[in-house]
């Protein structure tokens, strides 16, 4: 028993040392992780299906802003207002890129199955497909090898937190995840696109009888899931690399986050985002760092096993 | 223009040119990362020979395909259903001869006969080792993953980690692994087939119990991270699995039944019937299972949790049922494999595994015991053909991309498979019917 507490409380002790580093670093990842999570619950919002191949919708804007960089960047170190336009060339391409591949996806490998009414099943098995075909072949594209990406900015930490040296990378993604987060918040809310979105998450049935283009809205759907998804690779991208099995674990992750929000509730898969980032930072205190990726999967049956509809409950269809 | 591009016809030649693109740039070279047009320009722009008659470029003779594709489809399109009904005329003999309980039973009888013979059939090396490893246990795999996605309709992504557990399980009871062995000394295989089958049950219980009361999709994604911890733990619990290099001793199968001894050696052949025994027993036990009241549970789940559950099933008991048998079966395999190739190793339980188990399982048809034993042998064979005598421009990694591909278009063209099981092709139609 001794040794137990000893145990803790030295991990602890390490906790209260590492705690503001751990927690610039795991917001930076928790940010990611939500822009990731709103595109689960997007499409899960109108389809109540879980897009299995959105890890690669994630791949395929990480590979698209890689060579994007490559062309811009090539050997230079930018930095200042150059710096701010290729980070914004990287979010737009990849972004697009996403957004199309998500629009590739829904015509493919969802809409067939939808007009036939196929049981939920074979969506699942071919958005697994899909996403096996993607990634593979990026692969036998771009090469089975991880490569890191010319880097449109200069890191360095800007300034401290109670000592924690808060990078430039973290801003970024703190800058760039806050915008396109609120941006979707407001579409959602205030246009009409996003009150379509709505009308067809509460009952497609009765909104198409209202006017609402059924398949123009789900295709829009997957897009702005694919957008930030496509966004989300590239800045992952920009510090860890990209290869072509680089959506899995995030996507995993992702999908966790959006469970622990609430799936299907946009402003739930921010903050289940943000709370997986920093549980699975501070994770790092207590366990060796190959068990991070166990973190993420034991919060995700420990939130189906106590709290199916996660920490702000299922919304489907109300206003985020 | 605009009516041009609504039109029925355009439309359809413009998908069939997609696709085509598409194997176009599959079967091409691949590129790199940092020339990554290469793989693209030499799919289109590389040589390639047209049906044996002529060589020209590859767009050339991808366009040409496109072309002819497109009109086989429009000839289907025109006489396709004078086809199908001169075919079910002319079948219909044939068809009824067939389902004559005799005439089935006897044909199964000679495929079994067949299956005995076959290693004395096939006498090259790397066929025989290819039957074993590639195919018999696949088979075995297809069969039990085929009970929790084809019966019970329940989407199991980590299936190579019930296979895990059987495998570290042998292991551990054989004492090959860095943990004293269970009960403190060494057994023999054989014994390790009941505690492999116990270990994957319980863990599939213990996984399924919370998940399987959940939504479907739940279950596939939670079983997809289980397959990625277990492959996480064994490769860094060095103490209790032997981390990354895990083991490489584990002795073969042996019998000593009092004055009879006998060790499957190193050769496949010894393994191969083995294992057909034991496929035979699988066999057996799920087509009964399938007709049973069990069985007909899971249909009944499977097409209505609400109205099951509303006759007095109780889903969540037997879609843990369902998903122990699997997980059961899983294991099984695992105790054959690591027994017979004598290593266990963390690196080859990886995702593309439990993927390529669901894709046997949905090309031959799923739910149905016979289509699923003809997928597995199928696609098996093709994928080990591939690996034998690679076409130019193949690589082995490829074949992942081929097995997604077939996923989906099984998924839009035909969802219940090659042999489709009856139910399941009814129910399919009937749900075609409810948007008509």
């Amino acid at each position: 028993m001794g040794g137990f507490i000893h145990y803790f409380s030295s991990h602890f002790q390490t906790l209260g040392q590492e705690f503001w580093p751990l927690l610039v670093g795991g917001m930076a990842n928790g940010f990611l992780y939500g822009m990731v999570a709103v595109g689960y619950t997007l499409v899960y919002g109108v389809l109540r299906l879980i897009n299995f191949a959105h890890s690669e919708v994630f791949m395929s804007g990480g590979f698209a802003s890689f060579f994007v960089m490559q062309h811009l960047v090539g050997t230079s170190s930018p930095n200042g207002l150059l710096s701010f336009l290729y980070i914004l060339a990287g979010i737009l391409v990849g972004g697009t890129v996403g957004a199309l591949v998500a629009m590739g996806l829904e015509r493919v490998a969802y809409r067939p199955l939808r007009r036939r009414n196929a049981p939920k099943l074979a969506y699942l098995i071919s958005a697994i497909g899909a996403s096996y075909f993607l990634f593979n072949f990026a692969g036998k594209e771009f090469g089975r090898y991880s490569i890191s990406m010319a880097q449109p900015y200069t890191n360095h930490a800007v300034f401290t937190v109670f000592g924690a040296g808060v990078q430039m990378y973290d801003i970024i993604i703190f800058i760039a995840g806050a915008v396109m987060l609120f941006g979707l918040d407001r579409l959602v809310t205030l246009t009409k696109l996003g009150r379509s979105i709505r009308a067809v998450a509460q009952d497609a049935e009765t909104a198409s009888l209202m006017g609402v283009n059924i398949d123009r809205t789900i295709a829009l759907t997957f897009m702005i899931g694919g957008a930030l998804g496509g966004a989300a690779g590239f800045l992952y991208g920009m510090n860890v690399g990209v290869v072509y099995t680089m959506g899995f674990t995030p996507a995993l992750k992702a999908f966790t986050a959006a469970v622990l929000g609430g799936i299907g509730n946009l402003r739930g898969a921010v903050l289940g985002g943000l709370l997986l980032g920093l549980m699975e930072s501070f994770s790092v205190a207590f366990l060796s760092p190959a068990y991070i990726d166990v973190t993420a999967f034991g919060i995700l049956v420990l939130v189906l096993l106590f709290r199916p509809t996660g920490i702000m409950g299922e919304r489907l269809g109300r206003s985020a | 223009m605009n009516s041009f591009l609504r039109n029925k016809r355009t439309k359809s030649f413009g998908i069939t040119f997609l696709i085509v693109t598409t194997i176009c740039f599959m079967t091409g070279p691949s590129g790199s990362s940092t020339n990554p047009v290469a793989g693209f320009s030499g799919a289109l722009f590389n040589t390639a020979p047209f049906l044996g008659l002529f060589t020209t470029r590859r767009w050339v003779v991808f366009f040409l395909f496109a072309i002819i594709a497109f009109a086989l489809q429009q000839i289907w399109k025109s006489y396709g259903a004078r086809i199908r009904s001169g075919y079910s005329i002319v079948m219909a003999k044939p068809r009824e001869i067939k389902s004559k309980r005799p005439v089935r039973l006897g044909s199964y009888g000679a495929l079994l006969v067949l299956a005995i013979l076959l290693p004395h059939l096939i006498t090259d090396p790397f066929w025989q080792v290819a039957m074993v490893q590639q195919i018999a246990v696949y088979v075995l795999l297809a069969l039990g993953l085929n009970v929790v996605v084809g019966f019970a309709g329940l989407l199991d992504l980590g299936f190579v980690a019930f296979y895990a557990i059987g495998a570290y399980a042998t292991a551990w009871v054989v004492g090959s692994l860095p943990t004293p062995p269970l009960f403190g000394h060494i057994l023999n295989n054989f014994w390790a087939i009941p505690i492999a089958i116990v270990l994957a049950m319980v863990s599939g219980i213990i996984l399924g119990t919370p998940t399987l009361r959940l939504r479907g999709d739940y279950l596939a994604i939670v079983t997809l991270g289980f397959g990625e911890i277990i492959t996480i733990f064994a490769n860094n619990l060095n103490g209790i699995t032997g981390g990354p290099q895990g083991s490489h001793i584990i002795p073969h199968f042996s019998l000593h039944l009092g004055p009879l001894r006998y060790v499957w050696g190193s050769g496949p052949i010894p393994y191969y019937y083995l294992i057909l025994v034991f496929l035979v027993l699988f066999l057996l036990g799920f087509s009964f299972l399938e007709q049973s009241r069990i069985g007909r549970t899971w249909t009944a789940i499977r097409e209505d949790e609400v109205a099951a559950e509303s006759v007095g099933i109780n889903p969540l008991k037997y879609k843990v049922m369902a998903f122990a048998i699997g997980a059961a079966s899983a294991g099984f395999s695992g105790v054959m494999t690591a027994s017979q190739q004598n290593f266990v190793f963390p690196s080859t339980f990886t995702l593309f595994f439990s993927i390529n188990i669901l894709v046997l399982v949905i090309f031959g048809g799923l739910g149905s015991i016979r289509g699923v034993v003809f997928g597995a042998i199928v696609v098996q064979t093709i994928t080990m053909y591939l690996l034998h005598s690679p076409p130019s421009g193949y690589q082995p990694a490829d074949l992942y991309m081929y097995i997604g591909a077939m996923l989906v278009v099984m998924m839009i063209f035909r969802p219940a498979g090659l042999l489709p099981a009856t139910r399941r092709k009814r129910e399919l139609q009937q749900r075609l019917e409810e948007v008509e």
